[in-house]
């Protein structure tokens, strides 16, 4: 469909964005992980937790991205004059989130093959389930991206997306250390999508996929998340 | 197709009880000032705004029907085109939400944005972006074009070029509907007038007819010093204005009245008889509302 060929050409012409994307955690990721290819941490290989923790920041960034574009779009009047076409919205967000995902996979691939240049060994089976936990885990991030892309001005919207995935890597663990590992903190942090999609890597390979709570976190957020992008889309909308 | 249309913005009411049958194949201009409320009955006419009580019909059905079935193409005031794509590519992705499209090159053709199809969007001047957008309301192939203000900011050449691209959709039998504050506009190109002032009509004709309606000519002379309510008093004379030693009548009847005018004034020199022009006809109707404010008459001088 055409209208999602445009909307993957569209980011990729934005070439200096999707550069960054793509070498930001690739470069983080070997600076980091490089000197510590023996370490382990949080109870796996480093190489393998920093790897997983650089995939789920590079692919952060790629499925929020939309919201950057939608507020552009907003702001050249774009909205209304889609509103005025027989395009449905939600047409119009399928193929922004399709998108989105076909954006995030390349960073996804960079990175895996990164962390098997340093020694991370996992199954074929493994490496998709590991994809398809980072692919589940990320739907929080997407509808947030629309969120902000429906709710603030242009100009605050590099500094208000790139605050939320920052924000969460922090708080999940993404940065190659973890603000705690036991009590109310942690408790916390366990209730953040971030934390779950960096534990990805260590569950993959312990075998047995996430626990009963990485999914209610990532539905509860995920079923919170959605009427709200939902009332943003209709407030930018209706506004004139 | 618009039945008591009404909408007000807190306590500006933009659109009173607006009642407009249009046609298949009309030509329409919503001719009024800045603030009249052409922009907020068009919105309407779209879905984008809903009125707080009314109706609006297009091909009998509500419009957000109207504008899934693909029937209505619009350009409207604000946006421009969307960033990364060339023009082309924008002009095919319009083209793609329409079940029954034109073809992405007759578009170019007719729109007058062959010429550029390969350039980005970002990089076009305001003209050519006009020119893209009139583009993207054709591409759908509508029925019905409403236009707000399609040639705003457009230079003098800019917009005759458009009114001729805009005659060979005309001549296809469609609908077209444009809100535009330029008499001349309003007076070359559509086969009928509304004119609209403070939300409401105030008349509605072919354009002949609101000349008629408005009185059809006006007297300039040179009469130093003479009382403004005396000339209003002539018969035939509907109102008179002086600027300087200048005075301008606006008649009713213009032979009545330069025979009065001769009479009670001998010094009347360099006398001028001019048949009214649309503008004229504008402001008299437009003033011709009790409460008409100073603003309504200069938005309609610009």
């Amino acid at each position: 469909m055409i209208h999602f060929r445009y909307e993957i050409l569209r980011t990729l012409r934005n070439r200096v964005f999707y550069a960054i994307t793509l070498a930001l955690p690739l470069v983080l990721f070997y600076s980091v992980a490089s000197g510590q290819r023996h370490a382990t941490f949080d109870g796996t290989a480093f190489p393998l937790y920093f790897m997983t923790a650089m995939a789920v920041y590079g692919a952060m960034y790629a499925v929020v991205a939309p919201g950057a574009r939608i507020a552009r779009d907003r702001s050249r009047g774009w909205l209304r004059q889609l509103r005025i076409t027989p395009l449905r919205a939600r047409t119009d967000f399928a193929a922004k989130v399709a998108a989105a995902y076909l954006l995030a996979l390349p960073t996804l691939a960079l990175l895996y093959l990164a962390g098997a240049s340093l020694g991370v060994r996992l199954s074929a089976a493994q490496w998709l389930e590991l994809t398809g936990l980072l692919v589940a885990g990320l739907v929080p991030f997407v509808v947030m991206g629309f969120i902000l892309g429906y709710l603030l001005p242009v100009d605050a919207l590099a500094a208000g997306l790139g605050g939320v995935v920052v924000l969460f890597a922090l708080l999940g663990g993404v940065f190659g250390f973890q603000l705690a590992t036991s009590g109310p903190l942690f408790d916390v942090l366990k209730c953040l999508p971030s934390y779950w999609l960096v534990q990805a890597g260590k569950v993959t390979l312990g075998g047995g996929g996430w626990p009963a709570q990485a999914w209610i976190v990532i539905a509860v957020w995920t079923a919170a998340l959605i009427p709200a992008a939902a009332l943003a889309y209709r407030r930018a909308a209706s506004r004139v | 197709m618009l039945s008591g249309l009404a909408k007000s913005y807190g306590p500006v009411r933009a659109v009173r009880c607006l009642d407009l049958v249009i046609a298949p194949g009309e030509t329409v201009a919503l001719l009024g000032p800045n603030g009249a409320g052409k922009t907020t009955t068009i919105d309407m006419m779209l879905g984008l705004t809903r009125p707080d009580d009314g109706t609006v019909s297009i091909f009998g059905a509500p419009p957000a029907a109207a504008v899934r079935d693909g029937w209505v193409g619009a350009m409207l005031q604000t946006g421009s085109p969307l960033d990364h794509l060339k023009v082309r590519e924008l002009v095919r992705m319009m083209a793609s939400y329409y079940p029954h499209p034109l073809a992405v090159e007759e578009v170019l053709r007719v729109s007058g944005a062959s010429d550029f199809a390969e350039r980005w969007t970002t990089k076009l001047s305001g003209g050519q972006a006009q020119r893209v957008r009139f583009a993207a309301a054709l591409a759908g192939d509508p029925d019905l074009l409403l236009l707000d203000e399609p040639t705003a900011g457009i230079d003098v050449e800019g917009r005759r070029d458009f009114w001729q691209a805009m005659r060979a959709v005309t001549e296809r039998g469609k609908t077209v509907v444009f809100a535009t504050h330029y008499l001349e506009e309003a007076d070359a190109y559509a086969d009928r007038i509304v004119l609209i002032a403070r939300g409401e009509i105030v008349a509605d004709g072919p354009a002949t007819e609101i000349k008629a309606q408005a009185g059809a000519r006006s007297i300039r002379a040179t009469l130093p010093g003479v009382d403004v309510e005396a000339l209003s008093a002539l018969p035939g004379v509907r109102s008179a204005q002086r600027h300087g030693d200048a005075v301008l009548l606006s008649c009713t009847d213009a032979d009545a009245a330069l025979v009065a005018l001769l009479a009670a004034f001998p010094g009347t020199r360099d006398i001028e008889v001019t048949g009214g022009s649309l503008e004229e006809a504008f402001l008299e109707l437009t003033a011709a509302d009790a409460d008409a404010g100073r603003q309504t008459t200069e938005a309609a001088v610009r």
